[in-house]
């Protein structure tokens, strides 16, 4: 434990020897991954690697068969389920976007609002103005202003994309965690999230798993290459991408 | 909660129909073709009192997609909390003449009265019981069930086998609810009469008042945030937790609420038929409620009140007219609804949906 807590200034995710088998397949094999704090980090790997799996065991979905998760300096997330990872913090986008359909956009917001999540506050709540600014300031910071009484089953894939993103905001997490963001997006939206999650990323920490390389060259940052549950290579995307591991399992195909 | 038309014109339509009814068996003389008769305010009663629990069964089913195949159990018990009640309010009167034990202790020879029947000779006992057995029997229902992550067609038949295990356990003797006979043969209530038209007219107002107001309670909650909430967990549970919600807790919040609702009912049923036995937690009892909301307009309210009066009235036309056809006259229209107006027949009335859940998606694929 002692190794640890020396390094808790300068890590605020440390996954250690993670492992999940499904089934006796290994989705996660003995993988380690340090986060720094205010860090921005891009995963990526090929169909199956473990990128998503990697993110339901820090969120508590999925538990570890071996290995732990540790968030700050000695927050155990193997132990938590997902509305208590959820409280300290951490936020998640899904690989398909999801959002609450048959709710307007911005309720979708509203009900993502960092705040007392206990039945009995949710039926006395009053919408406050404070609210009703922090909604507006996210509506704007994910351009759906014009949108915000739509249904949201009814956005385009790109705008579910983003109102997704908004709703992580809205829980005002430490550390957002993004599952294929730019997916079904056009080149512009692409770009127009690059940018947005580097504006993210000036308060907050970031883990973005893409397959999109110009997206990924784009946000400029470390990246990490998973293939078959652990780590493959790591570093800056020229150094990657020029790595002859990575280019023989995913680039190169 | 919005004074709105979709508030307010429900509660108006079910009081002032009852008033009506209640009008036209007092004012009016019998040989009016107008006169509204006893059978008929007794049968009224009893189409809003089964409102009452289509109302608590959409409150579920209709908003946090817990589809229960249970729900007759807790509208049952409620009646029994009643049933016990009327019994004991016979006294004397009973063909045994015993002023503390019902007639059918009696008969096997039981020489006390059982410690679970104290009180309910106080009708605000009963009362209170016919709302907190439903109540406690869904919090450690629900508990153990959503705390599991218990879901889907999986929760649906452990609530069938709830009411399932209820049913036998009522048909024993020796649980001392009247076995396979219940509670019956009962004289009068809070010192009126049954048989008398004044108890029953008050009994058809006072079950048209508890279902206004069962209603304007569900509708209060609906339009909460917690009944954003509801939606939203129903639509994609996963996503809630993930945004820090523990969906369990809400499950279990609309749970209880429904199954003290579904308890009134129960209580406001059981003296206007007369009897309580444990036919009523027959699992197709369940399952025809479903059927009135669905019928109805799941996730509106309005329209699952509006499925159990017309799917009722219809039961009755055809249980006199045509006793063969009537279940397969049921299965057609649940078939013809499901498939034309799969909104429900309250679409007909409002154009626009009741309330905000209505776009319920008819198998709404789970986030991963
Ligand atoms: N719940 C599960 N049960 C069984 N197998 C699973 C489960 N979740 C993931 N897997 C398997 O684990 C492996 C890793 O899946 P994962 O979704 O993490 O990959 P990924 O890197 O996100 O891939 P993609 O780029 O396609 O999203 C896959 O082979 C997948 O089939
Ligand atoms: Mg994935």
């Amino acid at each position: 434990m002692s190794g640890r807590i020396g390094e808790a200034s300068d890590t605020l995710l440390y996954l250690n020897g993670v492992s999940v088998s499904f089934d006796g397949f290994r989705a996660l094999n003995n993988l380690s991954l340090v986060l720094a704090p205010g860090e921005m980090r891009a995963v990526i790997g090929p169909n199956g690697a473990g990128k998503t799996t990697m993110m339901d065991v820090i969120t508590g979905k999925t538990r570890p068969d071996s290995g732990e998760v540790v968030f700050r300096a000695d927050t155990d997330l193997t132990h938590l389920d997902e509305p208590a990872i959820a409280a300290l913090g951490i936020g998640r986008k899904f690989q398909k976007p999801t959002v609450f359909e048959p709710h307007s956009v911005y309720d979708n917001l509203l009900l993502a609002l960092a705040g007392n999540r206990t039945p009995r506050r949710a039926l006395f709540a009053r919408e406050t103005a404070a609210e009703r600014d922090r909604i507006a300031a996210l509506l704007d910071t994910i351009r759906l202003t014009e949108h915000r009484h739509r249904r949201a089953g009814d956005l385009s894939h790109g705008q579910k994309q983003w109102l997704e993103i908004g709703m992580l905001l809205a829980q005002e997490p430490d550390l957002l965690l993004v599952d294929e963001p730019v997916a079904g997006m056009t080149d512009a939206e692409t770009a127009e999230t690059a940018r947005l999650l580097r504006e993210i990323n000036r308060s907050k920490s970031v883990v973005v798993v893409e397959h999109d390389m110009d997206f990924v060259r784009a946000l400029d940052v470390k990246v990490t290459v998973l293939h078959e549950g652990s780590v493959l290579s790591e570093g800056s995307i020229d150094h990657v991408s020029n790595d002859p591991k990575v280019i023989e399992v995913y680039l190169g195909r | 909660m919005r004074p709105s038309f979709a508030t307010f014109a429900p509660p108006a339509f079910v009081l002032g129909g009852a008033s009506l009814l209640v009008l036209g068996n007092v004012a009016l003389a019998a040989s009016s073709p107008w006169h509204v008769s006893i059978f008929v305010v007794s049968l009224a009663g009893k189409y809003l009192a089964y409102a009452i629990l289509a109302l608590a069964l959409d409150l579920v089913w209709g908003y946090v997609g817990i589809l229960s195949l249970g729900h007759a159990a807790f509208f049952a018990l409620g009646g029994y909390a009643m049933g016990m009640y009327l019994m004991r309010e016979i006294g004397t009167r009973g063909v045994y003449g015993n002023a503390t034990l019902p007639d059918f202790m009696v008969f096997l020879n039981w020489t006390e009265l059982p410690w679970y029947w104290y009180g309910f000779h106080h009708f605000a006992f009963a009362a209170l019981m016919a709302v907190l057995v439903p109540g406690a029997l869904a919090l450690v229902f629900g508990f153990l069930a959503f705390r599991s992550r218990v879901s889907g067609v999986y929760l649906s038949i452990i609530t069938q086998a709830l009411t399932f295990a209820l049913m036998l356990a009522f048909f024993r003797n020796n649980m001392g609810f009247g076995g396979n006979n219940g509670l019956t043969d009962f004289k009068d209530i809070i010192g009126l009469p049954l048989h008398a038209d004044g108890t029953r007219d008050g009994l058809l107002l006072a079950t048209a008042l508890f279902l206004s107001i069962a209603f304007l309670c569900a509708r209060f909650v609906v339009t909460s945030r917690l009944g954003k909430i509801l939606i939203a967990v129903r639509d994609a549970e996963s996503r809630t937790r993930f945004l820090g919600y523990r969906p369990e807790s809400y499950k279990l919040f609309v749970f209880v609420l429904s199954a003290m609702i579904a308890g009134i009912g129960g209580a406001l049923y059981v003296p206007q038929v007369g009897i309580i036995n444990p036919g009523e937690f027959s699992p197709a009892n369940s399952i025809e409620a479903v059927i009135w909301v669905a019928v109805g307009g799941r996730g509106t309210l309005a329209g699952a009140m509006l499925g159990a009066v017309l799917v009722n009235l219809g039961k009755t036309y055809f249980t006199s007219a045509l006793p063969d056809v009537w279940l397969y006259a049921l299965g057609a229209l649940f078939i013809l609804t499901t498939l034309f107006l799969p909104q429900g027949l309250i679409r007909i009335f409002a154009r626009k949906p009741a309330v905000t859940a209505s776009e319920i998606p008819a198998a709404k694929e789970r986030p991963a």
